[in-house]
């Protein structure tokens, strides 16, 4: 018996990292899980290895969104939750100076028109439903100011389109929340280097960083009955980083 | 087996409504709960129906404060968790307050919660564990018009921060709960106009149940939240969004 039992979540960015952990994570709360990620092997196998099913999705695209959510309504007959959970960094860190409209474009385009049609694509069988829950990965940069210009925009509108779609959605009995990681141990936290690492946690208050697990819990949280009443709420899991 | 299992959790102002649901959800996910209140009768019949343990505690008294964590200490050995849950309600305004309803207000829900966290932060900075959870409000979110009761729930919103901030490295966590429109006599005390406009103003379109806000304060009791503290989770239905 676990908290999600005969519930069927849609989760992006699947294969690895902090999507594979909410992966493991929801299956054994009894969830039936959609693994979603554009790195098939690595997305399979973890499909595989949790008895689930996999489809590649890049969450740019409406059409791919399309047939995941049709996948999954064919095969499984409903969608009770949806993790968008997929997201790139910002690699070069740039501020408003030095980003390029490439670079901005590539990161608004995965992190927040991705979410966006996330949304777009499974809202209307939850409406239907009159059941549903969706989690969005903001970061803590959602929740302040940082260098990586692009990085913090899409953040910061991801945790803003939340509370518009919660708006939206809360008749239906639709629940739309956020949560904003801190310093995650992700390939995000380790491509930034030892030196960088050890800097942001001598930050955090609680010495040390997340693990994907920690953000996991929360998610699940959110996805279950026991979050019945919250919707539009932003929750951070950070060791008490931006407290500062 | 429940998430709080072997834990020992002291929580305020839990004879009846959103305290009496708190120690229940605890108890019922495995806890060791302390109900305290300053209702002796009822809150021993709510401890005795959840198999806890009464206390009588007025949050405002130190000397209150010292003697229940004497107990429970002397009973269970350690201190676990505490739901700084304990508060009082007015709607008066700048124009319609007194200084002593405001003063009482805040003595309540402010002094009562900082009381809280000082007598139990020595125990779990001791332990190198411990959760704590305040009630905080909507109204300690934004701006309303009832001054003092919003003063005294942003102040446990920033003191929540605060602790959280000083206790992290010691593995005390600390984080706040801000409920909307939640059924309990706070709510049903308010005139059915009032009830009936702000429910209107909720998306999900209706009041929470305690229930609702016992079953977050749990996850954060728990081991689940492990890596959140200095956070603050809003439970109302998407009214403040």
């Amino acid at each position: 018996m676990g908290k999600l039992d005969g519930k069927t979540i849609i989760i992006t960015g699947g294969a690895k990292g902090q999507g594979a952990a909410e992966v493991k994570l929801a299956t054994a709360l009894g969830a039936q899980v959609v693994v979603t990620d554009i790195l098939e092997e690595e997305g399979k196998k973890i499909a595989d290895e949790t008895g689930n099913v996999y489809l590649n999705l890049d969450v740019t695209s409406p059409e791919q969104w399309s047939d995941v959510a049709e996948f999954t309504l064919s095969e499984f007959g409903r969608i009770d939750g949806l993790i968008n959970n997929a997201g790139i960094d910002q690699r070069d860190h740039g501020g408003v100076v030095t980003t390029s409209v490439d670079v901005f474009r590539t990161v608004i385009e995965i992190n927040q028109i991705g979410t966006f049609l996330g949304m777009n694509a499974v809202a209307p069988a939850m409406i239907s439903q009159e059941a549903g829950s969706i989690v969005n990965i903001s970061s803590v940069a959602g929740m302040r100011g940082l260098r990586a210009v692009a990085y913090v925009a899409s953040k910061w509108a991801v945790r803003g389109m939340t509370k518009t779609a919660a708006a939206e959605l809360g008749s239906s009995n639709v629940r739309v929340n956020s949560i904003h990681p801190g310093a995650i141990e992700t390939d995000m936290l380790f491509d930034l280097g030892e030196d960088s690492i050890n800097w942001l946690v001598s930050k955090v208050p609680m010495q040390r960083s997340g693990t994907p697990d920690e953000v996991g819990e929360t998610a699940m949280f959110l996805l279950s009955d026991e979050a019945s009443y919250i919707s539009g709420a932003e929750i951070v899991v950070d060791g008490a980083l931006i407290t500062r | 087996m429940g998430i709080l299992d072997g834990k020992v959790v002291i929580v305020t102002g839990s004879a009846r409504g959103m305290g009496a649901a708190e120690a229940l959800d605890a108890a019922e996910n495995g806890a060791e709960v302390i109900v305290t209140d300053i209702l002796d009768e009822q809150g021993n019949e709510t401890a005795v129906e959840i198999g806890a343990t009464y206390r009588s505690l007025d949050v405002t008294s130190k000397e209150n404060w010292s003697e229940v964590v004497s107990s429970v200490l002397d009973e269970h050995g350690r201190i676990d968790g505490l739901v700084n849950n304990a508060g009082i309600y007015t709607s008066q305004d700048i124009f319609s307050g007194s200084a002593d309803t405001f003063q009482k207000v805040i003595e309540v829900n402010q002094f009562g919660t900082y009381l809280g966290m000082a007598a139990v932060t020595p125990i779990m900075s001791r332990q190198g564990s411990g959760s704590i959870v305040n009630i905080s409000s909507v109204a300690g979110m934004r701006a309303q018009a009832n001054i003092a009761y919003m003063a005294s729930k942003w102040a446990v919103r920033g003191m929540t921060k605060g602790v959280a901030k000083t206790l992290a490295s010691s593995g005390v966590r600390c984080n706040s709960v801000h409920p909307g429109a939640v059924e309990t006599d706070i709510l049903f005390d308010l005139e059915e106009e009032v009830v009936t406009e702000l429910i209107s103003t909720i998306p999900m379109g209706r009041s929470g149940e305690p229930a609702e806000v016992a079953e977050v304060v749990t996850f954060l009791l728990s081991d689940s939240a492990r890596y959140i503290t200095g956070a603050e989770i809003v439970v109302d239905g998407g009214m403040i969004i």
